[in-house]
């Protein structure tokens, strides 16, 4: 296999001082997708002549010196489910089969407007219903770390692709974690942005009320640059914050001192975490500390009803998004079928996985006459609540610290025979979506070998405090930079 | 008790056309069963006058002008139709007038 690819600011540098060219550096990403697929299956489809193609054009630019943005040129890949016209996407679902997009998401079009270059699509769990990217019409991802490992989900192609040294950056969704989790799993930095701060236009809908795009990259200083192309205020969003985004990368000064770090204390009570997970957090806490950061216990009272709250919700608002799949207007449809409404639940049938299927009439019960106070309008209480207890803790801290995930990356089929149990690994990330609040995930030491993920969170509309300290971090320590033997 | 049984999921499931097989519907049950059991954890908090939380971050609803712009080509909305017809989705009858009598 080639060598892997630098980090978005190695690359930047190596154009810069005419070392090397977009085209070079796309052709290597591009072999190296080919070559790890059979091993890693991170991605579902590559747009290899497009990208040569952009990769020249890029080129052409800052030969005339008309460079658009430091990722003018660099390689990117995204998520099966945000759409770029005359490309395909299909939320590694059978039910879209076949679509080809005839938009471009806003977040790409940021990404296409700054001279990034797509390569290709990252597998997923479907339409991102997942923890683990098993759940997935193309087979499972995974971990470049151990391939008897899942890279976790449901953005763990993205993930895989930019630990496993493929691509610089990716982007990702996340609706309960699905950005931090495999971040954590794979030992890269992911971050979910404040609800709203990037356009949803172009995003297969999961949860509308939670689901945020987001970036994978190798260092937070990469993941700035990424959200500074695709964060802003998008009229055809009707959620999308209206402020411009904040100029992240110029707020990282690698310093940390003097920033109040809060430590939720129902996050480290030690109960389903693991030992060496807790062990490698504490740790960095202590890293942080030395570097001039004051820490402060702080109490999230609810936590122990976030997951029970989340999936209510995200169940709920799925079973509604996900009626639009019904054979009319894009990808499957069931053959030889009677009459309209077998037409719709045969072509559902066939269309979605066992684990949409599930969460459909999950979410179809607690919306259905009877069982909407019980469930749905209960949840979106307890959410009340849950906001409450992350404005009360900003009150004494800048930020919040936590483990992203209880455990480091768990094996394949480890969790798939019990969905409770793979509901229950989100524990610790679904509450920044439930609050609309910015959150990451940046390594922070190993577990047999595994990364493990240290989670930041920050106040709404607060991407750069989380981003700052992760940055500081970064400085102080070298986890970030470990690779998978694999793939130097 | 069980929370669910086999007749609620086939409710449920005509509600979100889907068709499932016998041994999905089994499967089903039991797993509503314990997942609804841990929703109900939500019980335990009081939450009398909490006001619902719909989307996390508050707007106001955004307003524009109504100017009319270009919308999407029609051949190009319905290119990926299973079944079209002219630039329009083709679907199976909808209203059977024999059944109607």
């Amino acid at each position: 296999m080639s060598k892997g690819v630098g980090t978005l600011r190695e690359l930047r540098a190596a154009l810069d001082a005419r070392e090397t060219t977009s085209v070079e550096i796309v052709g290597r990403c591009l072999q190296r997708a080919e070559s790890s697929q059979a091993t890693l299956n991170a991605f579902v489809g590559l747009r290899a002549e497009a990208a040569l193609r952009e990769a020249e054009e890029s080129d052409a630019r800052r030969g005339r010196g008309e460079v658009r943005s430091p990722i003018d040129g660099l390689p990117i890949a995204i998520k099966d489910n945000m759409v770029q016209a005359g490309e395909p996407t299909h939320c590694a679902s059978r039910i879209l089969e076949g679509f080809i997009s005839p938009y471009t998401a806003t977040a790409v079009e940021g990404l296409e407007r700054s001279g990034a270059i797509v390569i290709g699509r990252t597998n997923m769990d479907e339409f991102a219903m997942g923890s683990s990217t098993e759940h997935s019409v193309n087979g499972p991802t995974r971990n470049p770390w151990n391939a008897d490992r899942t890279p976790g989900g449901s953005s763990g192609g993205s993930a895989a692709a930019v630990a496993a040294r493929i691509v610089p950056a990716a982007l990702g969704s996340d609706t309960g974690g699905s950005i931090r989790q495999p971040a954590s799993f794979c030992g890269v930095v992911g971050m979910k942005p404040t609800y709203g701060r990037v356009s949803r236009w172009g995003l297969v809908a999961f949860a509308s009320s939670l689901d945020q795009i987001g970036a994978f990259a190798r260092t937070a200083a990469d993941c700035a640059w990424i959200l500074e192309a695709i964060a802003g205020h998008d009229s055809r969003d009707s959620t999308s914050i209206p402020e411009p985004a904040p100029a992240y990368s110029s707020a990282l000064s690698g310093d940390v001192s003097g920033l109040r770090i809060g430590l939720p204390k129902e996050y480290f009570a030690g109960e389903g975490v693991d030992a060496g997970v807790l062990t490698a957090v504490r740790e960095a806490v202590a890293e942080l500390e030395r570097a001039g950061a004051k820490t402060v216990e702080v109490s999230l009272p609810h936590s122990r009803y976030a997951v029970a709250t989340y999936y209510a919700i995200a169940n709920a608002e799925a079973s509604s998004n996900l009626a639009r799949f019904d054979g009319v207007r894009y990808g499957h449809r069931a053959a030889g079928t009677k009459g309209l409404n077998e037409m719709y639940c045969r072509t559902r049938s066939e269309g979605f996985g066992t684990e949409v299927k599930r969460r459909i009439l999950l979410g179809t019960y607690f919306l259905s006459a009877g069982y909407y106070d019980a469930y749905y309008r209960k949840a979106q209480q307890v959410r009340t609540l849950l906001r409450g207890d992350f404005e009360r803790a900003f009150e004494d801290c800048d930020a919040l610290v936590t483990p992203t995930s209880p455990e480091a990356a768990f094996r394949l089929g480890e969790k798939t025979s019990d969905p409770l149990t793979m509901y229950l690994s989100d524990i610790y990330t679904v509450s920044a979506n439930l609050a609309g609040i910015p959150a990451l995930s940046t390594p922070c030491g190993f577990v047999d070998g595994l990364p493990v993920g240290l989670q930041i969170l920050g106040p709404a509309l607060d991407e750069v405090t989380p981003l700052r300290i992760a940055d500081g971090f970064q400085a102080i320590t070298d986890h970030h930079t470990a690779c998978p033997g694999d793939f130097a | 008790m069980a929370r669910i049984n086999r007749a609620e999921v086939e409710r449920v499931a005509l509600l979100a056309r889907l068709s499932l097989s016998d041994e999905e519907t089994d499967r089903l049950a039991r797993e509503f069963d314990s997942f609804l059991g841990y929703i109900e954890t939500l019980q335990e908090i009081d939450t009398t006058g909490i006001a619902p939380t719909a989307h996390p971050i508050s707007l106001p609803t955004p307003t524009r002008q109504d100017h009319p712009a270009a919308a999407m080509d029609a051949e190009l909305a319905v290119a990926n139709a299973p079944e079209t017809v002219a630039s329009g989705f083709l679907v199976p009858k909808v209203i059977d007038t024999k059944a109607e009598g």
